[in-house]
């Protein structure tokens, strides 16, 4: 039996480069005006307006993609940031218009992109379940009838007449995702709607979207979390510059991604300052992680600390400067994170900055690093995803009898301390009461 | 292009999408301009549009003391500053009514305009988040902002009641016409709006043209003053301003005096069709292109 719901022929999308920060101002818009008027309404009003098509900047986010998904289906799409994932489910939910290509989807979609869109702080928490469910595409006595269950879900039930910017984050992120959580379609596109709130919730949540596929419901998912798509997804789809490549079996796409499509870095140079990464205001020349007494490409095990640096041309002084870096396992998980702001402007000139990351901290596997870089306050900050890939190997002094998978996020080495509280009644009690 | 009846089609498509009437089927693809509003697809998202006026109205009297009061203390006490000093010190005409009157049944229509220009011009850039996370016709939302200047309208026009009352103005059969006028008011500022709202998308210049708009066209239109003094030469210039027949009917329905609007109005409804229909074209036009600008 055939049972295609969503169908997609070679579905193209072109961004103009500047078209998301292009921001008119007065100002801009009167130097321009005065420069060339005719250019400016002919862009404005022309042919050419909506399309960007007298530009030649163009950012090609997807590219000739084709796929079928069935009903039922639970597809996760993984892939870096700019693969084109969050564009593929905008245009699907017709958020955003295909430049090319034609898809056709048979049911009714719901699309769940951000937790909570449309919410109003002002409002209380009852009005903003109504608001949110309209917004989201449910009708007023679809939302009646839901209302309870919302209310549950999200225990918040005591604050429901309090307005939401009183709520906590967390009651605040519940009740969102109570709501969309109730939105019943055929159709869910869910974009890493999960990677909020804290562990409790977010296997709420996930709970949630598995409900929706023994349903018989179709769902796309987009997220980072290799480990949720490989236990939530039936099947998996990787994309890597606008194009499929990577699909199937959930484990073996998250692997084979891992091994292909994330090859590991532990240095980056930057020879040509021009095409560096950065803006008119800083530049990365170089980035490593090594160990603290060894150089790049030198093993890192869960015992040894090691140190991540950069070294950057900054090209204005009296700016200041902010440095984040985040650091993810395998999974996608974010184990930490970590920034240097200045509060004074720093020199300008190449610049080293580094920080130590201590031994006994992190677990076995491949972990990534992305690195944000923010010159100056109304600029905006650059941020460079998996800028590096290192792995970290295993130490054999520190697993005693155990040689299975150490589980678990973080590997500290922490020291175990026993003591005696009380005797056996009857038997008399040595001297020390603490053992080594 | 919505549905393709006959399963053959659907085979040589080669989509594989099968066929069946109860479940709907979306077709997305690249859309060029095309003269199309949509208006079922606008109904089917009517409760949406319920929901962001309601909010607008829930949301703009929270937290404020004075609460609904505002939409009749601005109007009154405007029309009572021009009564000072536009009425009593410089004596401008009032066209046969007691000018209090002249202007405060202005202010009440304009008010319902200004407001309804401003928010329908800004709402695109103030619903950004909705527009690049959820899909929904966008026109859904000026038309919201749009509905939300009528509550006011409606509150400020009873406190207009004991205002006649207290100068002794009956009304007349004609005030069946009152709502009329009301609406012509509201497509005004949702034609030009629906414009701005648009523009606004792309060129934020918009945000600072909007309320130097609304003041020229405040003097432009007989609010302040009545239409009987522009010269009769000027007459047809004047009445391009379509809020020029809108006010002056809302003043003739309210108050009996004046002139009846007949071919004034005819001219002023023309303006309306044209303002409307170009903005809903052009609004349909870059919508598609609202959520990768904005």
């Amino acid at each position: 039996m055939n049972d295609v719901v969503i169908h997609c022929q070679g579905i193209s999308k072109r961004y103009r480069l500047e078209q998301r920060q292009q921001y008119t101002t007065l100002r801009d818009s009167l130097t321009h005006a005065v420069r060339a008027p005719f250019r400016r309404l002919r862009k404005a009003f022309g042919p050419g307006a909506a399309d960007g098509s007298q530009n030649p900047e163009f950012l090609w986010a997807l590219k000739d993609l084709s796929c079928e998904i069935r009903q039922g289906e639970v597809l996760g799409i993984i892939g870096r940031n700019g693969a084109g994932k969050s564009t593929l489910l905008k245009i699907l939910s017709r958020i955003t218009e295909p430049t090319e290509g034609r898809a056709e989807i048979r049911g009714r979609t719901g699309a769940l992109l951000e937790v909570g869109t449309g919410f109003h702080p002002e409002l209380t928490g009852r009005e903003n379940i109504y608001l949110n469910g309209a917004i989201l595409g449910m009708a007023k006595r679809e939302i009646e009838r839901r209302f309870d269950a919302i209310v549950e879900f999200s225990e918040c039930g005591r604050f429901l007449d309090m307005p939401v910017k009183h709520y906590s984050s967390g009651m605040y992120m519940r009740l969102a995702f109570a709501v969309a959580a109730h939105l019943e379609t055929e159709i869910l596109f869910v974009d890493e709607v999960l990677a909020v709130g804290d562990a409790a919730f977010q296997k709420k949540c996930l709970g949630k979207i598995s409900d929706a596929a023994h349903q018989g419901r179709t769902v796309l998912f987009i997220s980072h979390n290799l480990l949720a798509v490989e236990s939530l997804c039936s099947r998996a789809m990787c994309l890597h510059e606008g194009k499929i490549v990577l699909e199937g079996q959930p484990r073996q796409v998250t692997s084979r991604y891992l091994q292909n499509w994330i090859p590991a870095s532990s240095e980056v140079i930057y020879k040509d300052m021009a095409s560096a990464p950065g803006n008119e205001m800083i530049r990365l020349r170089r980035a490593c992680v090594r160990p603290l007494n060894g150089s790049a490409g030198d093993q890192i095990t869960v015992r040894t600390p090691f140190v991540v640096e950069f070294e950057y041309w900054k090209l204005v002084a009296h700016a200041t400067l902010e440095l984040g870096v985040n650091v993810y396992d395998e999974h996608g998980t974010l184990l930490f994170s970590t920034w240097w702001p200045t509060d004074q402007p720093v020199p300008a000139g190449l610049l080293r900055s580094w920080f130590v990351v201590p031994g006994d901290l992190l677990n076995t596997g491949t972990h990534r690093i992305h690195l944000g870089l923010h010159v100056a306050e109304p600029a905006e900050p650059i941020s460079l995803e998996d800028l590096l890939v290192f792995d970290v190997l295993d130490a054999d002094d520190l697993r005693g009898m155990y040689h299975g998978v150490w589980p678990g996020a973080v590997r500290p080495n922490l020291q175990w301390t026993t003591e005696q509280i009380e005797a056996p009644t009857g038997l008399a009690t040595t001297g020390d009461r603490t053992f080594p | 292009m919505a549905t393709s009846p006959a399963a053959p089609k659907t085979a040589e498509l080669g989509s594989g999408i099968r066929q069946d009437d109860s479940i709907p089927l979306t077709i997305i693809q690249a859309r060029g301009a095309k003269w199309d509003i949509r208006w079922r697809e606008l109904w089917q998202y009517r409760e949406l549009i319920y929901f962001l006026t309601w909010r607008d109205i829930k949301v703009r009297y929270k937290q404020t003391a004075l609460g609904v009061a505002w939409a009749v203390i601005q109007p009154l006490f405007i029309a009572l500053t021009l009564s000072l000093f536009l009425g009593k010190l410089a004596k401008v005409p009032s066209g046969g009514m007691p000018y209090p009157v002249l202007a405060y049944s202005g202010m009440v229509l304009w008010q319902l305009f200004s407001h309804a220009l401003t928010e329908s011009s800004n709402s695109l850039v103030g619903n950004e988040r909705l527009i690049t996370k959820v899909y929904f016709p966008r026109l859904v939302i000026p038309l919201s902002a749009v509905l939300g200047g009528l509550v006011d309208f409606v509150i400020a026009f009873i406190v207009l009641i004991p205002f006649l009352a207290f100068y002794r103005i009956a009304p007349t059969v004609r005030v069946l016409a009152l709502p009329l006028f009301a609406l012509l008011a509201a497509l005004v500022a949702l034609g030009a709006g629906i414009w701005l709202a648009a523009l606004n998308v792309k060129y934020r210049d918009v945000r600072y043209t909007v309320g130097f708009l609304v003041q020229l066209w405040f003097l432009a239109t007989p609010v302040a003053y009545p239409a009987s003094v522009v010269p009769q030469r000027w007459q047809a210039w004047y009445g391009l301003n379509p809020m020029v027949g809108v006010v002056e009917g809302f003043r003739w329905a309210l108050l009996g005096v004046g002139r009846a609007p007949g071919h004034l109005l005819v001219g002023t409804i023309i303006v309306i069709v044209v303002v409307l229909g170009s903005g809903l074209y052009y609004f349909r036009r870059m919508e598609a292109s609202f959520a990768d600008v904005i």
